[in-house]
């Protein structure tokens, strides 16, 4: 029983902190693109050196 | 500062190197402690005894071979994905080997009985504080490379990677209070109904930090980058983000059923564990319609083979869980193999399908390969896994089950129909069927590492430079 004099102000004080990280994400302007991120990730080329055979129209053709 | 146009990729092909090693070495002692199940005489003295060696099985391959797989992942997606280079060589430097370090003390101390008794905490005092300062200097290589980003949006995995950094430090932080009496010696500062509500706030928050969150961070950026195709929903992808971190914290108490915990507390952590079903498959479905327009390539692709089955499996068993997390279910299920057999779909089929996929992703990369040394081994180390898994899930469903029914019969005049030994007989030829797949899944493990090591051998180490941002970013 005891325990949840710690945890439950715990819990609560971590949904305080996360509730603000979240506001303060809102108004950094972290979510007013949800499509953009998703397809920069996929801009990235990671493979080495660049020379690699890049599908991605080959892709588009078979879709 | 010289190298400051490169990624760090050293510390990514550190960790990722060891994920396999440890991967190996903790799967060969569950292969180990589960043939001692079917074979007792295999209890050789005690330090290679059952009750030592379990708490070392699942510290490697939660920690080690885990750990190492969302360290590794982490530093490569927090560095591609923010475009810039780790914030300090130095610190991550340490935090491979500080890391490391940790692990071969649990290694040596778990085998000699040195513990502190609490289940996937069992380091004692001295580790624990070790672990606690390699953690935090994790979090600050981590946050200080979002923090000096060069793009402006953090992306949704980093959210995941960050979330887990800091639930872990917390957890570990707050269950880990003690009260040393040597150098080899401590006690939980909690005691009773207090001690097991904590422990078990840690242990189901480490499922949900440490495995879910994670590895799902893992997911969101290696799924998309393997299948070629954006995240389905990038919007839900963010959903999904929060609305796990705010109810993961209180679904712990389901650990706890039928206990001394107050009647009302258990309750609260069913109806908790039953709504984070939501989430979890908002999730699951997010991941598996990313392949959406590209499904052709599962025919052709076994590396998205084990992210997408990884996939299945984290559905199967966030599934599984809150069912089990019922308390009418639970009375049934509770301390069987059941129990037994969800943790390791969870950690076979979710954890450790996701890891090998995203490693067998990074090896050729951090490597300079096109593409690993064999297709066809991954293509057979996935049917080899897959099965290893099916056959130890399975078995333990109907072992589980079978003990809960057997325990709970009771004759006409009210006494026991059975007696404990005669479940045990009955779960025996369950035993042998997942001791043979966890043979499966470690023999998996092998090709992978014959795998990694002609790829490794074939390449060389290589720190990819860092490409401009994109003006359109």
């Amino acid at each position: 029983m005891e325990s949840l004099y710690l945890l439950i102000p715990l819990s609560v004080l971590l949904v305080v902190i996360i509730g603000a990280l979240f506001w303060n994400a809102i108004r950094g302007g972290q979510f007013d693109d949800l499509e953009g991120p998703a397809h920069r990730v996929l801009q990235d080329d990671d493979r080495p050196d660049g020379r690699a055979p890049h599908n991605e129209g080959d892709e588009e053709k078979n879709n | 500062m010289e190298n400051q146009a490169t990624y760090n990729y050293k510390v990514v092909r550190q960790f990722a190197i060891m994920t396999v090693v440890w991967g190996i070495v903790g799967m060969l002692l569950g292969v180990f402690i589960a043939s001692q199940l079917v074979w007792p005489e295999l209890n050789l003295g005690q330090y290679f005894h059952f009750g030592r060696l379990r708490a070392l099985h699942t510290s490697a391959v939660i920690f080690a071979f885990g750990g190492c797989g969302l360290i590794a992942t982490s530093y490569y997606v927090v560095q591609r994905t923010c475009n810039v280079r780790l914030f300090s060589d130095g610190l991550a430097a340490f935090t491979f080997w500080g890391y490391q370090l940790v692990i071969v003390l649990c290694v040596i101390t778990y085998p000699l009985g040195i513990t502190f008794n609490k289940e996937y905490a069992e380091m004692e005092w001295p580790i624990k504080i070790l672990l606690a300062i390699v953690w935090v200097a994790y979090a600050v290589v981590f946050f200080g490379t979002i923090a000096k980003r060069k793009v402006k949006h953090i992306y949704v995995a980093n959210w995941f990677y960050g979330a887990f950094i800091l639930a872990v430090a917390l957890l570990h932080i707050v269950n880990s209070a003690f009260v040393p009496v040597s150098l080899w010696k401590s006690y939980s500062a909690y005691s009773g109904a207090v001690d097991a509500m904590v422990q078990w706030w840690y242990g189901h928050n480490a499922v949900g930090f440490f495995l879910t969150a994670g590895f799902l961070g893992m997911m969101y950026y290696f799924v998309p980058k393997q299948a070629g195709r954006p995240v389905y929903s990038y919007r839900l992808s963010v959903v999904h983000f929060w609305a796990l971190i705010f109810t993961y914290m209180w679904a712990g108490p389901h650990h706890l059923h039928y206990t001394a915990l107050p009647d009302w507390t258990q309750s609260i952590g069913m109806v908790f564990s039953l709504i984070l079903l939501a989430p979890s498959w908002g999730g699951m479905i997010n991941g598996i319609m990313t392949l959406s327009g590209a499904w052709h390539k599962l025919r052709t692709d076994p590396i998205l083979k084990f992210l997408v089955t990884a996939l299945s499996f984290y559905g199967m068993s966030t599934f599984e869980g809150p069912m089990m997390a019922i308390k009418t279910v639970n009375a049934l299920s509770h301390y069987t193999d059941w129990t037994v057999g969800h943790v390791h779909s969870g950690a076979l089929g979710w954890v450790a399908m996701i890891t090998i996929g995203s490693i067998y992703y990074l090896i050729p990369r951090l490597f300079d390969r096109e593409q690993m040394y064999s297709i066809k081994l991954i293509e057979a180390h996935f049917w080899i896994a897959t099965l290893g898994i099916v056959l130890y899930i399975s078995s333990m469903w109907i072992a589980g089950v079978t003990q809960g029914l057997m325990w709970r019969a009771v004759n006409a005049d009210g006494t026991l129909t059975y007696s404990f030994i005669d479940s045990v007989k009955a779960t025996h030829p369950y035993y042998f069927i997942r001791f043979l797949g966890g043979c499966c899944f470690v023999s998996g493990m092998f090709l992978m590492f014959y795998n990694v090591l002609r790829t490794v051998f074939d390449g060389k180490p290589v720190n990819a430079p860092i490409p401009a941002v994109p003006a359109h970013a």
